[in-house]
């Protein structure tokens, strides 16, 4: 493998659901458009941006379990080789694990220490109950099931199960929120130890503030698509470095910067402007920004879809 | 008149004891920071605050009496993880208006899209289902709102909008609003004390 081969990479990637409305028309809901994203061996790409942008489904894009009536257009690469659905079964779990959103992924049915053993090799006790410690969950606790667990310990339960798979690609949707901060250094610490070892992550989180010290990079996302891309240095201050008014105005929006709202909400999937997706909310917009929708280019060593960013 | 727990003492079964001789009051138009380890208590006192667990002792009272064992609660509260919240055989439309019908301006307020109403819940994202979830605890009948990590789900912006309208409900209305949060940032924002679990 060549020395900076990316681990993953997702090109031109468009991901939409079949949907019935009033009247049995069939529609086509598009969620994700043109995506596209790279993330080489060492390093973290967190992923960050609105609510409903289609991160947990890129996720799922990647690992190959959207449902059944999704569409997908585009193509993704895992060590430079097309990740098909044949390979997507084989890599799930062992060269590439996932820590889900919803702790609805638990198994009701299990105890979770059984669950996180599922992805040591050998089943080995030892490394379940280390990794347990590392979480501070208490030794009882791997003899509880799902629904006898506090919120944060669920969340710590699906984190375990990640961080002891040999997986060279991990892809945390949402690892940490609701914990204390103390642990969500821990995790996060932890995923830059593994990137260190040489693994790739991709870490989607609300959680801007915690990453800044673990990230590489931080792409952006809004209604299905990356707005910029960005070295994690960029975030900072009053986000003069960034090259985005949406980003700007997320990172202003932070309880420990303005905590400044935006009117208005990302404009849905099946309403979307003609131009710029910002256009609708954009104090900076001009009369081309309603026209045509701008195209993603490089400035100041990061990426950016937007007419008038400098 | 406020909502006030006396002398709370809860465990699960034989396990240790999570709640020991607790107590508070919170009084309307107070908004009251809850934080504390994971795994303390946190979302258990909330389900006992709101009636959906019974202490084995002690008291929860709104004005002086014991909570409402039928009908609309007036003590409600929005869970940590929406996806266990609601009821996966349910159309969000059944869900929304299961207790209260909102009307438009309330669901714009939350930027709940109208083509959202005929999903099943697994197909919204997680903070989509979230706002649902608020807005189903905001019926007017409502005069204490427990927000159990109610915005980790959100990005930072909508968590902006969402807190700017809540509050704003609840300054307006006189409610008591309890915050169960870890992040010290946004208690900062928003509450006038905290109470360390
Ligand atoms: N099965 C589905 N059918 C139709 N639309 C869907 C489906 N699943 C998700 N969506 C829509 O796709 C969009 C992207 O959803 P996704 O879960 O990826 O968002 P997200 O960025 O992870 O948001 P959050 O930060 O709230 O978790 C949302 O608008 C959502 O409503
Ligand atoms: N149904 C149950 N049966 C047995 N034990 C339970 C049950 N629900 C919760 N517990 C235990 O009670 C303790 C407190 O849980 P609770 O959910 O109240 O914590 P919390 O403070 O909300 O934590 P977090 O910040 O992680 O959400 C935990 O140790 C948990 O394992
Ligand atoms: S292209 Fe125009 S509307 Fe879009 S973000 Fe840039 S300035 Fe704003
Ligand atoms: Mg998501
Ligand atoms: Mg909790």
């Amino acid at each position: 493998m060549a020395l900076n081969q990316s681990v993953l990479s997702v090109n031109e990637l468009t991901v939409s659901f079949r949907q019935y409305t009033r009247g049995l028309r069939q529609i086509e809901l598009t969620v994700i458009t043109g995506l596209s994203a790279e993330i080489q061996p060492g390093k973290i790409l967190a992923v960050i941006g609105s609510s409903g942008s289609g991160k947990s489904l890129l996720a799922h894009a990647i690992l190959g379990i959207l449902p059944s009536n999704a569409r997908v257009t585009g193509t993704m690469a895992y060590d430079g080789e097309e990740l098909t659905a044949e390979r997507q079964v084989k890599l799930r779990g062992r060269e590439i694990a996932f820590i889900p959103q919803s702790v609805n992924y638990l198994d009701p049915l299990m105890k979770v220490g059984a669950q996180v053993r599922a992805s040591i090799k050998d089943n080995k006790k030892e490394v379940q109950r280390d990794i347990f410690a590392r979480y501070h969950l208490d030794s009882q606790v791997e003899n509880l099931y799902p629904f006898q667990l506090s919120g944060g310990m669920a969340r710590r339960v699906l984190v375990s199960g990640a961080m002891v798979s040999d997986a060279r690609l991990i892809i945390a949707d949402e690892p940490t929120p609701g914990l204390h901060p103390e642990i969500v250094e821990e995790a996060l610490t932890h995923l830059r130890q593994l990137a260190d070892e040489g693994r790739a992550v991709m870490l989607i989180t609300h959680d801007v503030g915690a990453v800044l010290n673990v990230a590489d990079y931080i792409a952006v996302f809004y209604a299905g698509t990356t707005v910029e891309t960005a070295p994690v240095k960029d975030f900072a201050g009053k986000g003069e470095a960034l090259r985005h008014p949406y980003s700007k105005a997320l990172w202003k929006a932070l309880p420990q910067n303005d905590f400044i709202p935006v009117s208005g909400f990302q404009p849905s999937p099946g309403d979307l402007p003609l131009g710029c997706l910002f256009s609708p909310r954009c104090p900076m917009a001009s009369r081309e920004c309603f026209e045509s929708r701008p195209l993603e280019r490089e400035l100041r060593g990061g990426k950016v879809r937007c007419y008038h960013a400098t | 008149m406020p909502l006030e727990a006396k002398g709370i003492s809860f465990r699960y079964g034989n396990c240790p004891w999570i709640l020991k001789d607790f107590s508070l009051t919170v009084n309307r138009g107070e908004v009251v920071g809850i934080s504390g380890h994971s795994g303390c208590g946190k979302s258990t006192l909330a389900r006992i605050l709101s009636g959906y667990e019974e202490p084995q002792l002690g008291t929860v009272t709104l004005d002086g009496k014991p909570l409402p064992r039928h009908g609309y609660n007036p003590v409600q509260l929005i869970l940590q993880h929406p996806e266990k919240a609601v009821n996966p055989r349910w159309r969000m439309d059944k869900t929304i208006n299961e207790g209260w019908v909102p009307d438009q301006e309330m669901l714009d307020a939350f930027g709940i899209n109208d083509n959202w109403l005929k999903r099943w819940p697994n197909e919204l994202s997680a903070g989509e289902l979230q706002r649902f979830c608020v807005v189903r605890a905001l019926s007017s009948q409502t005069s204490v709102l427990i927000a159990d990590e109610m915005t980790t789900m959100l990005d930072a912006l909508i968590q902006a909008q969402i807190w700017h309208v809540v509050t704003e409900i609840a300054k307006k209305r006189n409610l008591a609003l309890i915050v169960i949060s870890h992040e010290k940032h946004l208690i900062k924002r928003l509450c006038q004390r905290v109470i360390e679990m």
